[in-house]
């Protein structure tokens, strides 16, 4: 054999050798080069700037338990729930809820924080990509569980109960800011992120929780 | 379409109880009929025409592009896509490994055509080649390698970004895409974390999406899965959208290539 093929030859299985004997990276290194990747990966494009893929420690804990599979150690989702707990603020008038047909339209629309939406246009609630609600809208999401007859199964519906106030303040909670009472709830945390407004949280209130509302009949 | 889609809803919603179910097959029956000729067949045609047609500033063919199997060969490549490469040093996925060969091979200059925007220009180019090509491995099985260390770091990245939760309203790919058997609307999500998910999601793009007339690429799907995620604009042929092929590619193993699907 040629010397110079043998020399060749020998490097390329050097290289080969070192391509398939190369460690893999400890889990640190990888979420560390996740991140470098995420810094080249992305631009800003209309509303939806960089700060979106900065790093929310709740939310890298809760991804880091779905992702291995280990669930939170149940102190630490505590501490997520007190969190965001401090995060819910009553409403300024004391009036919880607003207009059920305006829920509806809120519930309805997926518009809302993409970088194809206009700056500053309304968003919606997305609430039916997820969740049964109304009887009538049949093409509803199964992500979330049914909040058909919401109000009426949780006998909230009467104006004076203290059950009724109970469910009325879980709820605007749960709507406000849903990780508040399931740390790693999918649900996006309407209120704190600026999703949707005191107002339309109140029309979707009232979706759920009048006694006049489709939902409760 | 959407419309449409609703109106066959209804048809099948006669009786109340089965509502959820008739809706569903009313939808998988429109599918069907749609499948009966595919436009994406057009796009087929066309970018195997590009592949064989001497263009760009060298005149060149794409005929000795490496796929990953060796240059020139088609057939098999797709269904092993992502994969390393020597020559660049990276995981490429279809698209990003074709503008490599656009670039090497005729003279293309690859950073403008991975900057132009989605269906204009040399971007549409590739999507036709991407069908064609992805069509020359239908029915084949996936069969991602992860032997090079850096396919393996791509996976692990791409599963990372997979569960990864951000944007606006704190969604990540799993959030949608982490559980069998759940429905966005009335649509249908695969659990791109295992098969038949990950081989049924994954397999299907290239794809001819019926409500826009337009045929997508799967670097536009995931583009488009970024965008209503409320995520910023992921980069056409990033390392993040070629690690999460990687991940939903190497989850689909056994899986069966369909692409080019068309879809809704």
């Amino acid at each position: 054999m040629n010397r110079i093929y043998q020399i060749a030859l020998s490097a390329a299985a050097i290289a080969l050798l070192t391509a398939c004997a190369a460690p893999m990276p400890s889990s640190a290194d990888l979420d560390k080069l996740t991140q470098d990747i995420i810094g080249r990966s992305f631009r800003a494009q209309g509303q939806a700037k960089l700060d979106r893929l900065s790093p929310d420690e709740d939310n890298q804990l809760c991804a880091e338990a779905e992702r291995t599979g280990v669930p939170l150690d149940a102190k630490v989702a505590e501490a997520i729930e007190a969190r965001n707990m401090k995060t819910i603020k009553a409403p300024a008038d004391g009036k919880y809820l607003g207009d059920f047909k305006e829920g509806e339209k809120i519930a309805q629309s997926g518009a809302g924080k993409t970088w194809t939406d206009a700056e500053g246009s309304a968003n919606g609630g997305n609430c039916y990509n997820c969740h049964q609600i109304s009887k009538e809208e049949l093409s509803y999401g199964t992500l979330g569980p049914s909040l058909y007859n919401y109000g009426k199964i949780r006998s909230a519906l009467e104006p004076n109960s203290p059950v009724t106030k109970a469910i009325t303040e879980y709820t605007w909670g749960k709507i406000q800011n849903a990780r508040a009472y399931n740390a790693c709830s999918n649900m996006p945390r309407f209120a704190h992120k600026g999703v949707l407004t005191e107002t339309q949280i109140k029309h979707i209130m009232a979706l759920l929780l009048d006694p006049a509302s489709p939902v409760n009949k | 379409m959407k419309k449409l889609v609703f109106a066959l809803g209804l048809i099948g919603l006669s009786a109340a109880a089965f509502a959820q179910k008739s809706s569903t097959d009313s939808i998988a029956e429109y599918r069907a009929m749609l499948q009966d000729g595919n436009p994406a067949e057009l796009f087929e045609a066309k970018g195997e025409d590009l592949w064989k047609q001497k263009r760009g500033p060298k005149n060149a063919s794409l005929e000795k592009c490496d796929l990953g199997k060796g240059a020139g060969v088609v057939k098999g490549a797709w269904v092993e896509l992502p994969r390393y490469f020597a020559d660049t040093g990276k995981v490429q996925d279809l698209e990003s490994r074709l503008v490599t060969c656009m670039q090497e091979l005729q003279g293309f200059n690859g950073d403008e055509i991975a900057k132009t925007p989605f269906g204009k220009g040399e971007q549409s180019n590739v999507t036709a080649l991407a069908t064609w090509i992805s069509a020359e491995s239908k029915g084949m099985k996936f069969n991602l390698p992860q032997s090079h260390v850096e396919e393996r770091k791509m996976y692990e990245v791409g599963k990372r970004l997979f569960f990864m939760r951000g944007g606006s309203h704190d969604f990540a790919c799993a959030t949608c895409h982490g559980q069998d058997d759940k429905r966005i609307r009335l649509q249908d999500l695969p659990n791109l974390t295992k098969n038949p998910g990950a081989g049924n999601g994954f397999g299907a793009w290239p794809a001819y999406r019926v409500s826009n007339g337009q045929m997508w690429g799967a670097q536009l799907r995931l583009n488009d899965c970024y965008r209503q995620q409320r995520f910023p604009y992921p980069l056409f042929g990033s390392e993040a959208t070629i690690a999460l092929g990687v991940y939903m590619g190497v989850n689909g193993k056994g899986g069966e290539a369909t692409a080019p699907a068309i879809k809704r």
